[in-house]
């Protein structure tokens, strides 16, 4: 269109005046000098017939859009044309709707139709749009379409609109952060997506929602570190940063004392990972977790990579995780930022200057050594002669920095700077002076000459501070300048009424000091000097000659201090450190915007010190069933709100083919002939194989099996509106209470929208299907889905067998406080099992168990395990909410072993979340019998929410709920087998004394619970 | 993450601004002009600052201020990167359009986080990429040459050399590109296309191209690998002592060509604020004398073996002024065709993956980065 110079535009009112005075369609009676009517000419354009027209006046609206002019009046007919069939046009009204649709709720709400139809157009491009622009109209009220339209793109075909369904959590998640829960479970089932397409913008979502459930991870670590060099660029720093935070919270420090490092590794990088094994298993005193390795060898070659932003991650990320050895590798690379732009400089000289300040220079004298020293002092001359004095005064400050931090070149750098001393330029002089004082300082020995040769300068150097520089070095060194000293003092006798104050102030510390070395000569001129002080103008040098006479001249009344003028005045001074404006900032993570700024930014992350024990390394490992049970699972419960009807059903199957055929497209065909196989994950991240399979897993993967003959050409089929109804009904039933008031909303906004909605196909069930909902339903009761996985606590740790007694064979286990895989009903246990015998221990497995009817989920038979080896099983047990010990025996091919696990109560809660106001409703159905409460005085030390909330985490499984009120701590869970709720509530009261409540039905447990709640809290 | 992005023209003035999430009022902007005032020089505006609510990051390029704004914890790099890729892509695609640029700002980011940063990408979903089966490789080795001192010893010489690629083939083409000398690269970086471990292994570049044109890879020759300088300079620039002038003279020769011609010289001088004007002669191109910021730049394009360029002449000095300590740099620009300075070959560029033959080409070009000579 017009031809307006993009770089001239300065207002934008007639910029579009222009532009419509040349299009020709515009009516010509118009005129064009105003704004207004321009905007009322639009208006007509847009109601027009024709496309070119509305177009061109679309084109003219996003053109005032983008100079921030405000055309929110067009709206009504802006918003009319969002159905258009013109693509172009189509993408205009979009960026329109989107700037706009916060000022015109109301208005925007008749355009969701169309994006609820385009979320099922067959052009992947479309959907993703569709989703995008829906997602980013930030309309309260279409929260719960969005949610819904977030879970079906979730689960689409195409990694790009999975993509933008990752994006789109985010923008939920600003909108309405209530919403966190339910995304957090997209999230989770997103982190499983093995799209490298779809993996950056996942782990974007994770930070921004929930960067502290770290327990998210755990499952996909490997695969993440694997996929990482696939990933789009700005993926991979998102990718690196969480990553790196990761790692300092699972692996213990590379950097111990002691700690020798394999330097086979590094040689090793890209051999295969056989040899890498048999690097671990020699006994070391550190031995590098093998993911911890991988991590590092995955991010190495994105040292190569051209965004510098990846660079400077993979940077930070060998500097906060690699051993001190190898962090030198990202030198080479950081040095090719340095060639970048100049912002890019900026950011990475203050990374770099970070680095070389904490590790002792280890990059900078690779920067600046011996060998190429001479070239920058070389440079640093061409510097010094520059006409800016500032910069040259700068030059000269970092060679003073040089010589201190590199002493072979200590030398050079000081006879250069004592060449400078002639320089013409008094600023360059004045400031080499006051460097060469300071390198002196630090190194005093056999300067003589140069003192001299300053002492011979000093009389063409005006600069005062260099003056004073000088003489302050003449006293200091008197004793090495025993001829010049006293003569440098007898010129300035006879100029010192005409110096400045910093001039006179060290005059009359020269003459102190010469008076006490070297009295003889000097008495006379040190008693001229005092007095022209005594009667100077300026209080400061009065003082400080009144001082120096006391001090140094005997007399009466001056008693002890005389004695110790000597030692007082001619003390061996400290060295000053040379050292730049960068030193604190190492308490921030490299790279980031904090480190940038030296201030803590909003939403900063802080990097964790290194756990003194690894946590379970197991927790990473993936089994060979448990992806697909646990997807499975999931993706029930996501159908249990999704579908009955045919369509849910296709689209499950489509997603589980779509983990394959994102990596290749053109291999989607071929995945409708193989579904079986997905449910297998790559061999890769297989492990550990201690899981059977899941009861659940079988039934849907059958289930996946059924209808993947009906894949996609179903989906398109689909009346678009049904679906969505479908979901409202089923979802409505669990989730009764929370819901019901955004479902009012959501109906009438179906009921609203223009769109003929197409009644429900006839639901007929097929028996799949059927099998899905019963265990959609089940999960519900036990309520997996509002479950959270709790923020970690403390791991404790309990005995369960003392190798004394089980003859070699020792185990311990502890409550990892995640959802048990096997069954919802179950607490899941993890058990470590160690062979501390000098033989290998074989079948191990679990024989009788008591009380009869326990029901437990057992580990799978160990076949063998070596002496000194150790495993992790994780097995399940229903308590059905007691704390009864469970006693079964653990027995080997030759022994058997009594062992009994009995929980604490807190071990059977799992959290729950909700919202404050939820809770006030639960808690008054909950009063009276089912109130037990205690007032305690509370530790001083306990009184913070974080270490309240620590330390009841400590002692139970349960999940934080958020509070308006800062006295009043509330907490949510419920017990692993019935699923009843159990809430704790801590509100603090005057002088250290709170007030404990739990409101629950099962009342033995509340007073346990309570038992064991009070002790920590009153503790410290 | 980018919440807003703001382009200001060099004159202060707001002329596109976008939002990703809610709007930003354009007057927190302001905060960046207060530092664009105390900066004084364009360069030196801080790439990032901080306002109460928000933080400012911005990038400087073709006189033009790309401002982002971000609310919470990013890395400032990860901003910078990005809008320096949609200055490259403005640069690309636009030349007269706002809306085309709001429309693409709207297509590489979502949310703030980017989207579609590839031009060719972008490119796509603007219009369908036109198909031509042909394929142009360019290899451009651009030298970052040296700087002598007065005795014509090399002070800092280095390389550093990009290859670009001009893509057009149908299909999956999977290539594989290697070089007779590879050992030469100190340091490389590349496009996301290339494989990693193939380069590890066995020095090759294997890469399944997108369409258009991209940059391959970037190199990196050190200074140990000897840098030939083709050209060399004579000069002889003084201020007399007494009056107010001083004089130039200035000769270029070739040095080691490679037999090729030395195109687009031109050198240019930052003279001393006491010089006034210049009075000089050239026996080849123009020279032209800014006053006010006293650069003197001669353009003098082709470098002819048998006739070498000459500057002669005086300066005039402003009266009174003390005469200048040092004498000025020179700042000399330079291309060579057809080869790349660096000694970078190709040897071969191979195709995989589709049936039909492709055709091939390279290009060498050695073009002067920042080459001074001090006097």
């Amino acid at each position: 269109m017009s031809t307006i110079a993009l770089y001239n535009d300065q207002g934008g009112a007639e910029a579009a005046v222009e532009a419509g005075r040349r299009t020709p369609p515009v009516p010509a009676e118009l005129p064009l000098d105003s704004s207004a009517l321009t905007l009322k000419n639009l208006k007509e354009m847009l109601e027009s017939n024709k496309e070119s027209l509305k177009l061109e006046a679309m084109k003219r609206v996003v053109g005032l859009i983008s100079k921030g002019k405000n055309a929110s009046e067009l709206f009504p007919a802006v918003v009319k044309n969002v159905a258009s069939k013109n693509i172009e046009l189509k993408k205009l009204v979009y960026v329109y709707l989107v700037r706009y649709a916060e000022e015109q709720q109301d208005l925007a709400l008749l355009s969701i139709s169309t994006f609820q139809r385009a979320l099922k157009d067959p052009n992947q491009f479309i959907r993703g749009s569709a989703l995008r622009v829906l997602s980013s109209i930030r309309v309260p009220i279409i929260v719960p379409i969005m949610m819904l339209a977030i879970k079906e793109a979730a689960a689409d075909l195409s990694p790009y609109v999975r993509k933008t369904s990752a994006h789109a959590i985010q923008k939920l998640y600003s909108l309405d952060p209530d919403q966190k829960e339910q995304l957090i479970e997209v999230i989770e089932k997103l982190l499983k997506d093995k799209s490298t397409l779809v993996a950056g913008s996942v782990v974007m979502s994770f930070e921004e929602v929930c960067p502290d459930r770290i327990d998210l991870i755990h499952k996909n670590y490997r695969k993440l570190c694997n996929l990482l060099v696939d990933v789009e660029e700005w993926g991979q720093v998102v990718i690196i940063s969480m990553l790196t935070r990761y790692a300092r919270t699972q692996f213990t420090s590379p950097w111990k004392e002691g700690a020798t490092f394999d330097e086979n590794h590094d040689k090793a990088f890209y051999d295969s990972d056989s040899e890498e094994k048999k690097d671990q298993t020699e006994a070391k005193p550190y031995i590098m977790d093998p993911d911890h390795r991988l991590l590092l060898r995955n991010t190495k070659p994105l040292l190569q990579s051209r965004n510098t932003a990846v660079v400077m991650c993979v940077a930070q990320l060998y500097w906060h995780l690699a051993p001190t050895q190898e962090v030198n590798i990202v030198t080479k690379s950081l040095v090719r930022l340095l060639r970048s732009h100049r912002e890019v400089q900026y950011i990475v000289l203050q990374n770099i200057a970070t680095m070389s300040i904490q590790r002792k220079l280890e990059i900078l004298t690779n920067l600046a050594n011996e060998a190429n020293i001479s070239t920058i002092l070389r440079e640093f001359q061409t510097y010094v002669k520059s006409q800016d004095k500032a910069f040259a005064a700068a030059t000269i400050q970092a060679i003073g920095r040089c010589a201190t931090n590199i002493t072979d070149v200590t030398d050079t750098c000081l006879s250069g700077l004592v060449l400078l001393l002639s320089n013409r330029d008094e600023t360059v002089v004045a400031e080499s002076v006051v460097v060469i004082k300071k390198l002196l300082q630090t190194q005093p020995t056999q300067h003589s000459e140069i003192i001299k040769h300053m002492a011979k300068l000093f009389d063409n150097i005006t600069v005062s501070m260099a003056r004073a520089s000088i003489l302050w070095l003449m006293g200091e060194y008197c004793d090495r300048v025993p001829k010049i000293a006293p003569d440098v003092l007898r010129k300035m006798a006879k100029t010192f009424t005409a110096e400045e104050d910093i001039v006179k102030l060290q005059t009359v510390n020269l003459a102190a000091k010469l008076y006490l070395t070297n009295s003889k000569q000097t008495k006379l001129l040190t008693q001229y000097i005092l007095n022209l002080g005594k009667y100077d103008q300026s209080y400061d040098i009065r003082d400080r000659t009144r001082f120096i006479r006391q001090l140094i001249v005997p007399n009466e009344k001056s008693g002890a201090l005389n004695k110790y003028a000597r030692r007082i005045l001619l003390a061996p001074k400290p060295a000053p450190v040379l050292e730049s404006s960068f030193k604190d900032r190492d308490r921030f993570q490299l790279g980031t915007l904090s480190h940038s700024l030296n201030t803590k930014a909003a939403g900063y992350q802080e990097l964790s010190d290194w756990p003194a024990v690894a946590p379970d390394q197991s927790v990473r490992n993936v089994e060979v069933i448990e992806p697909s049970g646990s997807e499975s699972e999931e993706e029930s419960s996501e159908e249990s709100e999704k579908t009955s009807s045919d369509s849910g059903k296709s689209s499950s199957g489509s997603e589980k083919s779509s983990s394959e055929s994102e990596s290749e497209p053109k291999k989607k065909k071929k995945t409708k002939k193989a579904p079986q196989k997905k449910s297998k994950p790559p061999a890769a991240f297989s492990d550990s194989d201690e899981n059977g399979n899941g009861p659940v897993a079988q039934a849907s993967s059958s289930s996946a099996e059924s209808s993947s003959g009906s894949e996609t050409d179903s989906e398109d089929s689909d009346p678009p509106a049904t679906p969505q109804k479908k979901k409202k009904d089923v979802k409505s039933k669990p989730k009764a209470e929370v819901k019901s008031k955004v479902e009012v909303s959501l109906l009438d906004l179906v009921d609203f929208s223009p769109a003929p909605t197409n009644a429900p196909k006839s639901s007929v069930f097929s028996s799949s299907l059927l099998s899905d909902l019963e265990g959609l339903s089940l999960s519900n009761i036990s309520s997996t889905i509002q479950v959270t996985t709790p923020s970690f606590g403390p791991v404790k740790t309990y005995e369960l067998l003392h190798h004394m007694t089980g003859k070699g064979l020792s185990a311990k286990y502890h409550f990892p406080r995640q959802p048990c895989l096997y069954e919802p009903s179950m607490v899941a246990v993890q058990v470590i099992l160690t062979n501390s015998s000098d033989h290998s221990l074989e079948e191990i497995h679990i024989g009788e168990r008591s009380p009869a009817g326990l029901n437990i989920h057992c580990f799978n038979t160990i076949e063998r395990l070596e002496p000194e080896a150790s495993v992790t099983v994780s097995m399940g047990i229903d308590f059905s909410d007691s704390t009864q010990a469970a006693n079964f025996q653990l027995c080997t091919k030759e022994d058997q072993f009594s062992v009994s696990i009995q929980p604490a109560v807190g071990e059977l809660l799992m959290p729950s979340s909700m919202t404050e106001q939820d809770y006030s409703k639960e808690q008054g159905k909950l009063l009276g019998m089912n109130e037990t409460s205690a007032t305690i005085t509370m530790a001083t030390a306990n009184t913070s929410r974080l270490a309240i909330s620590k330390q009841v985490l400590s002692v139970c499984n349960v999940g934080e709920v958020p509070s308006s009120q800062n006295s009043v701590h509330r907490f949510a869970g419920r017990t692993v087998s019935s699923g009843a709720l159990v809430l704790v509530c801590l509100e603090l009261k005057e002088s250290s004394t709170a007030l404990l409540t739990i409101n629950t039905e099962k009342s033995v447990m509340a007073s346990m619970l309570l038992r064991d709640l009070k002790q920590p809290l009153v503790q410290a | 993450m980018i919440h807003s992005l703001f382009l200001i023209n060099h004159a202060g003035d707001i002329f596109l601004e976008k939002h990703w999430k809610s709007v930003i009022s354009r007057s927190v902007c302001d905060y960046f002009f207060e530092a664009k005032e105390k900066a004084v020089e364009p360069e030196n505006v801080p790439p990032v600052l901080q306002t109460p609510h928000h933080y400012l990051i911005s990038i400087y390029r073709d006189k033009l201020f790309f401002l982002s704004v971000v609310q919470t914890e990013v890395p400032p790099l990860f901003v910078i990167e990005f809008l320096h890729r949609v200055a490259d892509t403005i640069q690309v695609l636009i030349n007269d359009n706002v809306v085309t640029v709001y429309e693409l700002l709207e297509e590489m980011l979502d949310n703030g986080f980017p989207l579609a940063t590839e031009s060719n990408v972008l490119k796509e979903m603007i219009r369908p990429p036109t198909i031509l089966r042909s394929v142009v490789n360019t290899l451009t080795g651009s030298s970052n040459v040296g700087d002598k001192l007065p005795t014509g010893t090399t002070v800092f010489a280095e390389i550093q050399g990009v290859i670009e690629a001009s893509v057009r083939l149908t299909g999956m083409p999977d290539l594989s590109m290697t070089f007779m000398n590879p050992s030469l690269l100190d340091d490389v970086s590349f496009h996301p296309c290339v494989r990693f471990k193939r380069w590890e292994s066995e020095r090759a570049l294997s890469f399944i191209p997108p369409d258009g044109n991209f940059t391959l890879m970037n190199y990196h020759v050190s200074s140990q690998n000897l840098v030939t300088i083709p050209v060399y300079v004579k000069q002889n620039i003084c201020f007399f002592e007494t009056g107010p002038c001083g004089r130039l003279d200035i000769t270029i020769g070739p040095k080691q060509t490679m037999g090729k011609t030395v195109e687009a010289l031109m050198v240019t001088i930052h003279m001393p604020k006491a010089v006034l004007s210049a009075n000089l002669t050239a026996t080849q191109g123009n020279y032209t004398y800014d006053l006010a910021t006293k650069v003197l730049v001669w353009d003098i394009g082709k470098l002819n073996p048998q006739k070498l360029p000459n500057l002669r002449g005086s300066l005039s000095l402003q009266s009174g002024a003390p005469k200048p300590e040092d004498n000025p740099s020179l700042n000399i620009d330079l291309k060579i065709q057809q080869v790349a300075i660096s000694g970078l070959k190709v040897s071969r560029l191979e195709m995989n993956g589709e049936k039909y033959k492709p055709f091939k080409g390279v290009k060498y070009l050695t073009k002067a980065g920042n080459f001074q000579v001090r006097t």
